[in-house]
């Protein structure tokens, strides 16, 4: 860890020290800010908030949100729920992981785009959906993923 | 005058560009030096025609839509502000039939209001609900919430006055309003709707809660997928802090309520009240053993409220229009409305509220006019991911939770998504299974072990390896997870699974009519 994610992660911790129910939004916090929680990091949290390292690492690997190592620049989405498969999205997931030479939770070579699944995004109504950050995109066909894709990794 | 102009902030809307018309809309205004108003509104829910833009004129708000980025000009072009004619021009929009055949209660002004306005909230009958409400007791608020017969609508369908009823009577320094808002089930968006098109209505919900029960804090689970939904309440809720409807002294009654909102990060399973419960503490979202119900020892050991979004958004016009207003809409024990979310493949998929009666049939072609794809619906499933399939002789089933309980369906959270019949139910059933698989917490050992044995039997069957002894093996399993697990996760993957079997034996190598 650098000495600067470090002084980062402290002020985090130092933030929410005395949160009720302190550990999701301290996680957040850390992840929103350098895109993913260091395990090096698991001690400094867990002696903070008076938990184990091993109560941290079970919390930070319970959720599929919170991811240990660095993505890649963009995180791109697809929604794998039943609504996106009644309009297609196994057909645009296999183009997407084809296209990247990626599966789901891997990163290009070039580092622009991960690859993960997500199970609903609430954009039923416009399926098949998929996500790239935090901006949903509805009604997905070849040709946008094209367009997400294109602009991630100009982007 | 400045014409005022409304543009979604939905995220539906804004995953079809519906910023970018916004920004169109401004730029072309300015160059052709028209003064407007634009107000970033909810959704009408009519997802087809989004992004649907409204204007505001004399004779009322007329629609346009679907409008593109690139239609601005055009619309421009034809006086629009002026609700001139165009192609996209829909008419007023109080006029549109989709529209007029709902009965829009707890989405009363979802789409009309600019959600974090408390100003426009309160021109539109907000906080009367917490008005009266203020004037009663705790016990009289619970009756009147128990006398309009309100079930939990995340999918449970528990009776809300019963639930506020035991932590109103459970004795406690500190007790908890939770809303549940991990709105994880595929095909379901109403929450997501409320929360960006109205939170406003959620946030005196959870107010007039607290007031009947005596609790002083709540707290938004929100899912970790609706970040936009995060930004509008956050919003919603400084809002109305700054305008004293939360804090110390709620509208100067000396009475308490403070409102936080706090990420879930992508667990199904903390969709269920106790491992919401459990996540909220900071911990793994297992789910916990009941007894003590979460009404007597919930968030951090005290008696807490957990409802879901849309129950505590119907909780302000019960309040204001009396227990027995909302009583009056519905059938049997399924009193009121149900927002129905339609998804899948649809036509026209959107948000339908409706009182309890209405039938799919009537959902899915006289609202979604039938398929997207133009083949029939084959099957539609009701629930979200544990809800049952149905086929198309049960299409005529109304909207009740008792008359699915009798098709062994449920109704959930009222999202349906239809399939065409290029759909697979095999394939469905395994994916069932799979998703159990993937979001089991794991403390159980039905739902741990049996959703990954099932995704396995579900191969053997769709390879016909030893077909008739694995179709008995995964009803065998199936029965073991319903009876055996310990939340609905596990105890409601059957639903999907059987359903599939039963329904369409001749996806599975059955014969048509054989239930094995």
């Amino acid at each position: 860890m650098s000495d600067e994610i470090l002084v980062s992660i402290d002020q985090h911790i130092e933030a929410h020290i005395n949160v009720p129910g302190a550990l999701m939004p301290l996680l957040h916090a850390i992840q929103d800010d350098i895109g993913y929680v260091p395990e090096s990091s698991y001690p400094r949290i867990a002696k903070a908030l008076n938990l184990s390292v091993a109560e941290v690492h079970g919390v930070v690997t319970f959720y599929h949100h919170f991811r240990s190592h660095a993505p890649g620049k963009h995180i791109l989405q697809i929604c794998r729920a039943e609504s996106c498969q009644a309009m297609g999205s196994e057909a645009l997931e296999t183009y997407v992981k084809k296209t990247l030479g990626v599966d789901y939770h891997q990163t290009t070579s070039d580092g622009a785009i991960t690859l993960e699944p997500v199970y609903c995004l609430g954009n039923c109504a416009c399926s098949p959906s998929a996500s790239i950050d935090d901006q949903v995109c509805g009604c997905v066909d070849i040709d946008r993923v094209n367009e997400i894709i294109a602009e991630a990794r100009n982007g | 005058m400045a014409i005022t102009i409304y543009v979604p902030r939905d995220s539906s809307a804004l995953s079809l560009g519906a910023n970018k018309v916004a920004a169109n809309i401004q730029a072309e205004a300015n160059k052709r030096n028209v003064e407007i108003n634009l107000v970033r509104n909810g959704s009408r829910g009519l997802f087809w025609l989004e992004t649907m833009v409204e204007v505001n004129t004399p004779k009322g708000r007329v629609a346009y839509g679907p409008v593109m980025p690139k239609d601005v000009a055009s619309l421009f072009d034809a006086d629009f502000t002026n609700g001139g004619a165009h192609p996209l021009n829909l008419g007023l929009t109080d006029e549109i039939e989709w529209l007029k055949k709902q009965e829009r209660l707890t989405f009363a002004r979802v789409g009309i209001t600019d959600p974090v306005s408390v100003d426009d909230y309160v021109a539109h009958d907000g906080y009367r609900g917490l008005k009266n409400a203020l004037a009663k007791s705790g016990a009289e608020i619970v009756k009147e919430v128990t006398d309009s017969g309100l079930r939990g609508r995340g999918g449970a369908a528990f009776p809300t006055g019963i639930k506020w009823n035991t932590v109103l009577n459970a004795p406690a320094d500190q007790k908890y309003i939770v809303c549940n808002a991990d709105e994880g089930d595929s095909g379901t968006y109403s929450d997501r709707m409320i929360m960006e098109g109205d939170p406003l209505v959620l946030i005196e919900g959870m107010t007039i809660a607290g007031l009947a029960v005596g609790a002083t804090q709540g707290y938004i689970y929100l899912r970790s997928e609706y970040p936009d939904a995060l930004v509008t309440l956050n919003e919603a809720i400084a809002n109305a802090y700054q305008a004293g409807f939360l804090g110390d002294d709620i509208c100067g009654s000396g009475k308490r309520f403070h409102l936080e909102v706090r990420r879930a990060a992508g667990a199904y399973v903390c969709g269920e009240e106790t491992s919401l419960l459990e996540s909220l503490e900071g911990k793994r979202g297992l789910v916990r053993f009941k007894p003590p119900l979460p009404a007597i020892e919930g968030l951090f050991g005290k008696p807490t409220v957990v409802n879901n979004v849309i129950s505590l958004a119907t909780v302000p016009i019960v309040l204001d229009k009396g227990g027995k207003f909302y009583q009056d809409f519905g059938m049997g024990r399924s009193r009121g409305t149900l927002p129905i979310q339609l998804a899948g493949n649809i036509k026209q998929c959107g948000l339908i509220e409706k009182a309890f009666g209405v039938t799919l049939r009537e959902l899915l072609y006289d609202f979604g006019g039938g398929s997207a794809s133009g083949k029939p619906i084959r099957a539609v499933q009701v629930g979200g991911p544990l809800g049952a399939y149905l086929p198309e002789s049960q299409f005529d089933t109304p909207l009740d939770y008792e008359k699915f309980t009798e098709i062994w369906a449920v109704l959930g959270h009222g999202g349906i998504v239809a399939f065409d019949d290029s759909v697979d139910m095999a394939k469905m059933a395994r994916y069932a299974f799979e998703f159990c698989a993937v979001e089991s917490c794991g403390k159980c050992t039905p739902c741990r072990i049996g959703s990954t044995r099932g995704v396995e039997v579900m191969d053997k069957i769709i390879a016909k390896e030893d077909h008739a002894k694995n179709i008995t093996l995964v009803r065998d399993l199936s029965d073991t997870m319903l009876n055996g697990s310990l939340c609905a996760l596990g105890g409601m993957t059957p639903y999907p699974v059987l359903s599939a079997i039963n329904h369409f034996p001749e996806d599975f190598g059955l014969k048509k009519g054989q239930v094995a």
